[in-house]
Order: structure tokens, then C-alpha cells, then sequence
């Protein structure tokens, strides 16, 4: 589904009930997050297996991603990354195609800006489509959507494709832009390697 | 310095499980050999950054895995590699072709920068600059798993 326009804007839907979905639909993938979905998943979340990306390398959570999914064909892993973070590292696509692993899920939440810094435009031009970058990178399983009820009605759907998979959010932004400070890195860590081992898979 | 059979064989007796690269044409020579070894999967990765990343993910997951690159994609890669060696303190290995660094009249820039870009981020290296350096890198990069810190090895490339 590509995104539609509404009197010349781009239709998007707010992020929250976005990513309430995702939680619903949630059972024990990792979740790996970073920059606007590190700030708002962990009021929605709190599991063992979220591993929220901060501090990070910008553009680099779809890899870190992919090297779980790598080292645990077992498990599935979900990536929710930010738009300015994929165009900074659109080679990943090419990346995640080749490697194929099964078990892999790349969700972008496009809102066009760098939202954590204040809501600077990108330089992606409007017409950008990520879904199809990732289907010329050789990722079959692509879909984006641009209304919630549309994303609320075929995640389960998306999510169940064959991996990898990859889909765009077309989001709202917003505007409290604080990151929350998250536990020291080790702590972190520990407590996630430790699920990484112990927790069911399904 | 090395071939391409004696890395392999040293990667795998350190139980490296994935070799995660951006070839130069150095290390591009160990390539038939790494993917001939069943004990090694060979991760190609766009560019430099990408390959910390994913390495560290591995790590994380529980996989031993060696980046591997040209002294440039060190360069292009400084802000993943900060992340992962530092913000998260992994210990992960690193194999950097040290461009030029037998040529020693030549000019590239490549040469002059690359121990001191490792010296900025604290990283202590091997180099390895004549041949039949496997057994020496084995031992650098187990003394590295023992002490919990990252290991390096530099690979002297160019003419002489």
C-alpha cells in the first residue's frame, strides 16, 4: 500500500497507537529500538527481550538487529528504526536481503523529520518510497502503510510473511522529544542476554 | 602475510563463527578459503560501519565473530566501532589491511593515519608484517578474549 495524500499532505497516523498494535501482537521476539521508538516503546513496554539501542550509532540498529536475527535463527527479531536513521545507512537493505534471515523484521517509522533533534526535515524528497528500495534490494516481503486501521487490520498478516520482512509506518510527528535516560548499558545488557537464553521462543 | 588457508584455520581455532567484511584486495584473497571453511560463515556488509554492527549483534547473540576491513573503512566506521567498543564494552576482533604501510616512500595518507587513529581510540594492536603470522594473531586476539577487550590485528599491504 503506498501512501496517499490528503488535500496534498502525506496521510500518517499517530505513532502511539501505532506501536500499541505491535505490543498487542507482541509475544517474545526481540525488539530492538532506537532514537523516536526508543523514546516511545518503553512506555508501552517493558520485557526482557526490548533492547533499546541508546546510546547508538546512527543508522546502524537495522544491523545490530540482523546479527541477533543471525546468531538466533531461533527467535524472530523486530527492528523499529526511524526514517533518517534508514537513509543514513540504505546499503543495510542490501545487506539484510543477502543474509535472508528468516526471522527478521525491519519496521521503519518514516515522519520525514530528525525527530529527536528537534524536528529537522530529512533529505529525503516526498516522493521516497522505503517499501520499494527494500523490494529493489531484493527484501520480497515489504509493505507500508499510511492508516491505522489499515495497519491495525493486516499486521498480524505482514508480520506472518515470509522473512525478511520489511515495513514503513508512515507516522505523525511529535512533539515532546525527550529521550528517556535508560538504565546503565551493562545493566541493560546483562538482563537482555539473559532473556536472549532463557526465555521461551514462542 | 597471511593466505587465505592460514586465516581461515586460525579463525577457526579461535572459534570464530562469522567473518563480517568489506574485502580490500588484501584481504579479497582470503575469500575462496574463508567460504570453503564449513566452520566459517563469511558476511559481506556494504560498508565499514555496518560491519560493527552486525558484528556486535552477533556478539550479543552469542556468536564469536571477526570484522574485517581496509584501514579506510576503519576511518569511515569510527562512530559504530566507538559505539559498540565502548558505549557497550564488547570485546570484539577486528582484522584491518594496513594500507600501504609496505610502500614506505609512498604518499597515501591512508599509511600515515592509521596508528594513530588506533592509538586515539585506545585500541592496542598485532601487526603483522612478515609472513607466516598466524600463530601470532591466535595468541593476540586469545590474550584479547582473556582479558575481555577488544583485539586488533594490522595487516602490513603495499609494495615494499
Amino acid at each position: 500500500m503506498q501512501p496517499a495524500t490528503e488535500g496534498g499532505v502525506r496521510r500518517a497516523m499517530p505513532l502511539r497507537p501505532a506501536l500499541e498494535v505491535l505490543v498487542r501482537l507482541r509475544k517474545q521476539q526481540v525488539v530492538v529500538t532506537t532514537m523516536g521508538a526508543a523514546r516511545e516503546w518503553p512506555r508501552l513496554s517493558d520485557h526482557p527481550l526490548d533492547f533499546h539501542y541508546l546510546p547508538s550509532s546512527m543508522g546502524q540498529a537495522p544491523l545490530i538487529g540482523l546479527g541477533l536475527a543471525m546468531a538466533r535463527p531461533e527467535r524472530e527479531v523486530i527492528v523499529l528504526n526511524g526514517d533518517g536513521c534508514m537513509l543514513m545507512n540504505l546499503g543495510a537493505l542490501a545487506t539484510i536481503a543477502a543474509c535472508g534471515a528468516a526471522n527478521y523484521t525491519l519496521l521503519v517509522l518514516e515522519n520525514g523529520v530528525f525527530e529527536v533533534t528537534g524536528g529537522q526535515r530529512t533529505a529525503a524528497p516526498p516522493e521516497l518510497d522505503f517499501a520499494a528500495l527494500a523490494r529493489a534490494a531484493g527484501i520480497r516481503s515489504a509493505a507500508a502503510f499510511d492508516d491505522l486501521s489499515t495497519w491495525q487490520a493486516h499486521a498480524a498478516d505482514v508480520l506472518a510473511l515470509p522473512g525478511p520482512r520489511f515495513i514503513v509506518l508512515r507516522v505523525q510527528t511529535v512533539s515532546d522529544y525527550q529521550l528517556p535516560s535508560p538504565p546503565p548499558m551493562q545493566q541493560r545488557l546483562k538482563r537482555f542476554c539473559r532473556a536472549l537464553e532463557e526465555a521461551p521462543v514462542a | 602475510m597471511l593466505t587465505g588457508h592460514e586465516a581461515a584455520a586460525a579463525c577457526v581455532s579461535l572459534g570464530v563463527t562469522h567473518v563480517v567484511w568489506v574485502p580490500d584486495s588484501t584481504l579479497g584473497q582470503w575469500e575462496a578459503a574463508l567460504t570453503a571453511e564449513p566452520r566459517l560463515r563469511l558476511v559481506r556488509v556494504c560498508r565499514e560501519g555496518e560491519a560493527w554492527a552486525l558484528a556486535a549483534g552477533l556478539y550479543l547473540g552469542g556468536k564469536q565473530p571477526l570484522v574485517a576491513m581496509q584501514s579506510t573503512g576503519l576511518f569511515e566506521s569510527g562512530d559504530a566501532l566507538r559505539n559498540v567498543l565502548f558505549d557497550w564494552g564488547l570485546p570484539l576482533w577486528a582484522m584491518i589491511g594496513y594500507r600501504s604501510y609496505l610502500a614506505v616512500e609512498s604518499a597515501d595518507t591512508a599509511r600515515r593515519f592509521t596508528e594513530p587513529i588506533l592509538s586515539a581510540w585506545g585500541l592496542e594492536w598485532l601487526l603483522l608484517d612478515t609472513p607466516g603470522g598466524a600463530a601470532k594473531m591466535v595468541a593476540h586476539l586469545q590474550a584479547a578474549r582473556a582479558a575481555q577487550r577488544p583485539g586488533v590485528v594490522l595487516l602490513a599491504e603495499g609494495k615494499g
